[in-house]
């Protein structure tokens, strides 16, 4: 499953790729290396020729961190080298710690003059849940994975707070160019670099901005190497000029058809897909199946109101996974009659003309009346009585089809 | 006795004339709520489902003495209006709406620290006291007046609790689901203080989800503070570990958000911890023999 899933939420983040995020950074006056997208070789070829100096880096652009150790970042010398390793990254799939399975499409790389550095550094402004607020995150161990540096040395990581009113203060952003060891002009550079990222994580109603790293030169000259800017979903409404930078390739499929129908839809490894009404429940539901003895084949979440033309759309999603053996609905029936639930996965068991064993457990009003519908419809729908009923008849049919 | 909201309550709907507000109001109203009046900026002056509709909460306050709002008002402009309902002098705010972006919210929290009133939610079902009132998305008919107290991060698993509940005899003082959301307004620790004062609450179910570390800071308070039994439940055992915290926000963590980080703080303080859904109903039958 992608990176960045936060199954307990519904909400979640919009990644935008590098050559975006650094576009983004130029807007904001952030300096970065100037570098060009391309999409073959011979646009990868082109971008270095317009490059000064003698050393390119070709980046492929994906979603995922941990592209260096990947072999999705390679320094070039030549402008024939930069060609070569367009040519060996397009079209291809990086796998890196953080990708799924299969890894991510590289459709493009980014060329960018390469530089020498001094020093790398970590950036980041995020939302403190803890303390409700956004706060900045900073590390003189940057270049890399900033979840390693918490893990063995978190004294190397300091942080400030960024108040809702006032904005990062003078003093703040002051004492941790100080924690990074920057003075004079450095200094100010970092100041002036971490104002603005500041100022966009706002402007852009960003979940977590990231700079790993940010770089000190040789000339002395403080700049953003990478940037990784992800927008949070609910604020999308505001947000449609990056909307517009949204990159469906770098999706699962399923979840992205899930999330056009406003399903909020996880694949997992195992072979019982549940389809329940609420992200606590779906949880709970996958929970179950476990502690029985099963294993979930999805997080499905189909809201509030599980109307026909939903559980279809639903179903749709699981049976497009081949290793689902069984089916588990669960739904507790709110301000939605069970009867209407029931005719929905009546209808949508019809449509799609289900192979596979589907059981069902309905709580809540009119739970009698859709319990009778499902009864009666002739199709082979497994009704279960409760929870545990419910999970243990799903593990007892996939069981009973690799006895 | 119950708390933070009765047949006393008089309730402002703010959101009320939209699709959401007026079907949820609705089930409300035939709940028993006292509901005395709505708010949609332009449609002051008219009336609907037999409910005045003031242009604010403001003067929704003054002409009808409302002291609970309960908002369905649109993502977009929800956080605005949780200020405007504190500005206008309510005490206790049961915000509804699913999908205010974060940053509102971060701000919406900093600004309330002024106001003398409670939130709840966003991004929840509300709050129900069983036969007295019901101010949110819940379905009334699987209440029952009673001894348990319920806590919940999740819509549908609160509902769970009070079936469970329900079908063993033993009912619900109040019910209450704190919202889904990162940013949000009463915490856990919040409900246990109220619960731990009502006298009629013989016990209470906390319902907990994977991500944040509010549980474990209930966990703590409930250590040295709660003295009635508590049976919690934590969602998300199943969760692929490492993928689901999203990076940073792992980090400053600290480490906690895990179910199993979750389990072990509550058992630790010795919390009845149960790891199906569906004991929580019987677990805290036998809590309370």
């Amino acid at each position: 499953m992608p990176h960045n899933t936060e199954l307990s939420y519904v909400r979640r983040a919009m990644n935008l790729h590098e050559y975006q995020s650094k576009a983004l950074f130029s807007e904001y006056g952030i300096p970065v290396p100037r570098g060009f997208v391309a999409y073959s070789e011979q646009d990868a070829r082109s971008a270095a020729a317009r490059l000064e100096g003698g050393v390119w880096v070709v980046k492929a652009q994906v979603h995922a961190g941990g592209r260096g150790k990947a072999g999705g970042v390679r320094v070039a010398r030549t402008i024939d080298e930069v060609g070569d390793y367009a040519k060996a990254m397009l079209g291809t799939f990086l796998v890196t710690h953080q990708s799924a399975g299969n890894g991510l499409p590289v459709d493009c790389v980014y060329v960018e003059q390469g530089l020498a550095i001094d020093q790398e550094f970590y950036l980041g402004v995020l939302v403190d849940r803890f303390r409700e607020r956004v706060m900045v995150m900073a590390s003189a161990a940057g270049g890399v994975d900033i979840e390693e540096v918490a893990e063995t040395s978190p004294e190397k990581i300091i942080y400030g707070e960024v108040s809702s009113a006032g904005g990062l203060k003078e003093k703040e952003a002051f004492s941790l160019a100080e924690g990074l060891g920057l003075r004079g002009s450095q200094r100010s550079e970092f100041i002036d670099i971490l104002t603005k990222l500041v100022k966009l994580f706002y402007e852009c109603d960003a979940s977590v901005v990231e700079i790993n790293p940010l770089i000190l030169t040789s000339s002395g000259h403080v700049l953003a190497l990478d940037a990784k800017v992800n927008v949070e979903d609910s604020a999308l409404f505001r947000q449609t000029k990056l909307e517009a930078l949204r990159d469906p390739n770098q999706e699962d499929e399923k979840e992205r058809v899930a999330r056009e129908h406003q399903l909020n839809y996880v694949s997992l490894e195992g072979n019982i897909a549940c389809m329940v009404n609420g992200a606590g429940l779906a949880m709970a539901t996958m929970d179950l199946i476990k502690l029985h003895g099963g294993e979930p084949a999805n997080f499905l979440d189909v809201g509030g109101d599980a109307t026909a033309s939903r559980v279809t759309e639903a179903l749709k999603i699981i049976l497009a996974n081949k290793n689902v053996e069984a089916i588990l609905v669960n739904i507790f029936g709110g301000i939605v009659r069970c009867d209407l639930i029931a005719e929905g996965i009546i209808d949508a068991v019809r449509e799609v003309k289900m192979r596979i064993p589907v059981i069902v457990r309905l709580e809540g009003t009119n739970v009698e009346k859709g319990r009778m519908l499902l009864a009666s419809s002739g199709l082979d729908i497994i009704a279960a009585d409760n929870l545990t009923d419910a999970a243990c008849k799903a593990i007892t049919s996939v069981d009973r089809a690799n006895p | 006795m119950s708390i933070l909201v009765d047949s006393d309550s008089r309730v402002v709907c703010q959101g009320l004339t939209g699709r959401q507000g007026s079907f949820h109001t609705k089930q409300c109203l035939d709940y028993g709520t006292q509901i005395v009046a709505g708010v949609t900026p332009g449609r002051g002056g008219e009336s609907h489902l037999g409910i005045p509709v003031y242009d604010t909460v403001l003067e929704a306050v003054k002409e009808t003495q409302a002291n609970v709002s309960m908002s369905y008002v649109p993502a977009r402009f929800a956080a605005a209006a949780i200020l405007e309902a504190a500005e206008a002098g309510v005490e206790l705010i049961v915000c509804i709406t699913e999908g205010i972006p974060v940053l509102d919210m971060v701000r919406v929290k900093a600004e309330l620290a002024n106001y003398p009133c409670r939130l709840i939610g966003p991004n929840c079902p509300g709050v129900i006291t069983p036969g007295e009132a019901k101010l949110g998305i819940m379905p009334g008919s699987i209440h029952q007046p009673g001894s348990v107290g319920i806590i919940s991060r999740s819509g549908t698993l609160t509902y769970e609790a009070v079936f469970q509940t329900t079908s063993e005899g033993l009912g619900q003082t109040t019910c209450i689901g704190i919202g889904g959301d990162p940013i949000r307004g009463m915490s856990f620790i919040d409900a246990l203080e109220l619960f731990m004062a009502d006298p009629e609450t013989r016990g209470i179910i906390l319902v907990g989800e994977i991500g944040g570390a509010d549980e474990e800071a209930a966990a703590e308070y409930i250590a040295s503070h709660v003295k009635k039994p508590v049976v919690a439940y934590v969602a998300g055992v199943t969760a692929p570990p490492g993928k689901r915290m999203g990076h940073a926000g792992a980090i400053i963590s600290g480490g906690k958000g895990t179910a199993e980080h979750k389990y072990l703080a509550f058992e630790r303080a010795g919390v009845i911890t149960v790891r199906s859904p569906a004991e929580l109903g019987v677990t805290m039958a036998r809590a309370l023999e």
